[in-house]
């Protein structure tokens, strides 16, 4: 099948040409012997507790600087199972594709799955592909689900939280969404903002393989930091106090915040998470996150306390804490 | 209300009062900016920009005032006690 | 980033704090007429280093929270309309009119597009003869010279698909309204920085003089509003009611000149009501009889002042500075951001919202 052509109805409709587009395109870019079986399903021997989650990809545009619909899609899975204490071993990939959508493109996302993939040692064995009609889709929309062997001694989660715990954080916030924005043209803006994009297991195995006392990890994607610990401190039933000071942020990325009328706290990120660990391991856990270069900017940014429970304050530039919440509807850019 | 943002001209553009143009850095995010309001920037000024309107060109010795002030107000507060910074 | 870090600086913020608490000897209320500062002050917490006898309140200081209900419904009944695009500043979006807000007309279809400057409508409307294209025009005078620049711009370019729904507001007659007010509480004004870098401090000498208010211009940074707030507190302390210029490094006593001209142009002053004020005599821009072929209430029909729907709002009081945003028995509960009873929750500028989110619901 050449790289000239786009998708067509016919590509979805169960036919010849669906199996073709398997064929030629999706099943040796994926290459496993999983897939290779052309059954209608994977069958997966694994030993203990496992961790199972999926998620589905909607972004405009689907290629933006650093990464793609692809690797943001295999990567955000790869990142969930990883916040479960979980080493990621399958994953299933669902394409929604729109009639027109260029054959080059879908090469190029699907060669990008499979490397985000085979970063992380993660094998792609089932799949599924449908065709929607033109202006239905985006272009395209990936759902992903993966599968994980727990590898955390203790359960990791809100529940696991405690007064006294530390937060921290992997890296410096915001690139992502900031990146998408601006590779949308109509804002105009000429920035060399790269998304965040990237795997999260490689630093969270190795605070897991150390021992760290690790109570809960969250990985930051829509909503941002905010969310996410406004999320935590609700479920955990704990309070949060965060030092804006010590949250890592580019100087680019706080300028177009700024430039935008928006909070980086609720920016969106791909490759960045909040460790909850016990106090005493801060410090190492801190170093053991530096080690790797998706965590090189892990930081200590908080403290758990016990009241009010779902209450995060953030002490800003004049020593004033505020309350931070989460993100109220679509994100916009403001004049006033 | 009127989120303005501090930026420095980097280059200039366009010859007609109400369409000259430039390109303004806003500590790394560059963005052209309608110069209609600010005719006497120049490439390296600092200028205030409000829905892409540079609005003001800012002066530069009256930002440093205000630390100036800082310094005499501190001053006075220390030596003269309560209400001691009435001029 | 440069003139924006350095305003930031808490030492400095103390130094001044200091020197207010040394200066103050009894209690004075000062209001804020600017969102930004409303934001600024909220979310930094200024108004926690202030001595307790200053009571910072906010004034109309949202032009999204003052544009009455009878504009944003023009703005849908426009958006619903086949062949048209709507376009407006991200703020407007969630703004209830009478029924629904614009983000509802898109999600039923309607072409509402979020432009970041009004010269991207133009833009729009250039790429797009075929259809209608709106540009929703709201602001105070910071942003109405740009917004006539897209007057001009349409003009210029002679393109006959383009008009502005103008709800433009003017600051100096809401002050006089609040003033006037049965129950004012306002001792001293922050006047808005950016407001007075396009229009001078001209307007704001008679203000003082008649009500015999200090009226300090002051900039958006912490460092500024501190600052604004000492020299409003030295006046009041020292029995004087005169207009000072904090913003200095980017507000001249004559203002934008330029900016000026092109108001000048295309605008007239006119009566305007304001949303929790009221009808306030010459307190609005329309576009001027130059101009007036792009107004799109000729295209499109005039908007019909009505009552706004009052409810258990009463963002009213709190836009007049009566009231804080606590002091609402619905604040925090039964009006929150995803669920607003009234516009100054709605917008991100507006006092309310400003306290949910940087105070919290309690």
């Amino acid at each position: 099948m050449s790289d000239e052509g786009t998708v067509q109805l016919a590509h979805g409709g169960g036919g010849r040409a669906m199996a073709r587009l398997i064929a030629e395109v999706i099943r040796p870019t994926f290459d496993d012997p999983e897939l290779a079986r052309g059954h209608d399903g994977a069958l997966l021997g694994i030993e203990g507790p496992i961790a199972f989650t999926t998620d589905s990809y909607v972004i405009r545009p689907l290629i933006f600087p650093g990464g793609d619909i692809g690797s943001l899609a295999v990567n955000g899975t790869i990142n969930d199972l990883a916040m479960c204490g979980a080493r990621p071993l399958y994953m299933s990939v669902g394409l929604i594709l729109e009639e027109g959508l260029p054959l080059s493109l879908l090469r190029r996302v699907l060669a990008s799955m499979r490397d985000a993939a085979a970063a992380c040692g993660v094998r792609l064995v089932t799949g599924d592909t449908k065709v929607v009609d033109r202006g239905k889709a985006d272009g395209m929309f990936i759902n992903t689900a993966g599968i994980g062997a727990v590898v955390a001694p203790a359960p990791i989660g809100p529940q696991a939280v405690r007064p006294d715990d530390a937060v921290l954080i992997s890296g410096d916030i915001g690139r992502h969404g900031v990146a998408v924005m601006a590779a949308r043209d109509d804002l105009g803006l000429e920035m060399a903002i790269e998304s965040d994009c990237a795997p999260l297991c490689a630093p969270i195995l190795g605070l897991i393989e150390a021992g760290i006392g690790v109570r809960c990890l969250r990985d930051l994607t829509r909503g941002g930091l905010a969310s996410a610990v406004v999320e935590i401190a609700e479920t955990a039933g704990v309070s949060i106090a965060l030092e804006e000071a010590a949250v890592p942020i580019r100087e680019d990325v706080a300028s177009a915040c700024e430039l935008l009328g928006i909070d980086p706290l609720h920016v969106a990120n791909e490759g960045r998470f909040v460790a909850f660990v016990a106090p005493e391991d801060a410090e190492r856990a801190v170093e053991l996150m530096r080690a790797h270069p998706v965590s090189a900017g892990a930081a200590v940014i908080g403290r758990v306390g016990d009241a009010p429970a779902g209450r995060v304050s953030c002490r800003g530039a004049l020593g004033v804490a505020r309350a931070i919440d989460m993100l109220s509807g679509e994100q916009l850019p403001r004049i006033c | 209300m009127c989120l303005a943002v501090p930026g420095r001209v980097l280059d200039l553009s366009g010859d007609e009062p109400l369409t000259r143009v430039g390109r303004v850095d806003f500590g790394g995010v560059v963005k052209e900016i309608n110069l209609a309001f600010a005719p006497e920037a120049d490439v390296g000024d600092y200028v205030l920009v409000h829905v892409g309107f540079a609005i003001a060109v800012i002066d530069e010795a009256e930002a440093a005032r205000i630390f100036a002030h800082l310094d005499e107000i501190g001053e006075l507060a220390e030596f003269a006690g309560p209400l001691g910074a009435e001029p | 980033m440069k003139f924006r870090d350095e305003y930031r600086d808490g030492a400095a913020a103390r130094r001044l704090a200091d020197a207010i608490a040394h200066t103050v000897t009894r209690p004075w209320t000062l209001m804020e007429v600017c969102g930004g500062q409303t934001h600024a002050i909220v979310r930094f917490g200024i108004d926690a280093l202030l001595p307790p006898e200053i009571t910072l309140v906010h004034g109309p200081g949202c032009p999204v929270c003052v544009t009455p209900e009878a504009y944003v419904d023009k703005a849908i009944e426009i958006a619903d309309r086949a062949g048209v695009i709507l376009c407006s500043f991200g703020d407007m979006l969630r703004v209830p009119g009478a029924d629904g807000d614009l983000l509802a007309a898109k999600s039923r279809g309607a072409d509402v597009r979020v432009v970041y400057s009004p010269l991207d409508a133009v833009a729009i409307a250039r790429a797009d003869p075929a259809r209608q294209v709106v540009f929703f025009a709201v602001g105070f005078e910071t942003t109405a010279p740009a917004n006539a620049m897209a007057a001009v711009q349409a003009r210029r370019e002679g393109l006959t698909n383009f008009s502005m729904l103008v709800s433009h507001v003017l600051v100096p007659p809401a002050m006089r309204a609040v003033l006037e007010g049965p129950g004012n509480r306002v001792q001293g004004f922050l006047a808005a920085g950016h407001v007075c870098t396009i229009m001078g401090l001209a307007e704001y000498q008679p203000i003082a003089a008649l009500y015999g208010v200090p009226i300090v211009a002051t900039g958006f940074e912490p460092l500024d509003i501190l600052e604004g707030v000492y020299l409003c507190i030295r006046q009041l302390e020292a029995g004087r009611a005169e207009v000072e210029n904090q913003y200095s490094r980017a507000v001249t006593t004559a203002g934008n000149r330029a900016a000026q001209a092109v108001m000048a142009e295309v605008y007239r002053v006119i009566p305007r009501r304001w949303r929790g004020l009221g009808d306030i005599p010459d307190s609005g821009l329309g576009l001027s009889g130059a101009y007036a072929d792009l107004d799109a209430e000729r295209r499109f029909g005039a908007v019909v002042d009505g009552d706004d729907a009052a409810g258990e709002c009463i963002s009213g009081l709190v836009l007049r500075g009566e009231r804080k945003p606590p002091e609402c028995p619905a604040f925090g509960g039964r009006c929150t951001p995803e669920r607003p009873l009234g516009v100054t929750m709605v917008s991100s500028e507006g006092a309310c919202a400003a306290y949910y989110r940087y105070r919290g619901a309690a």
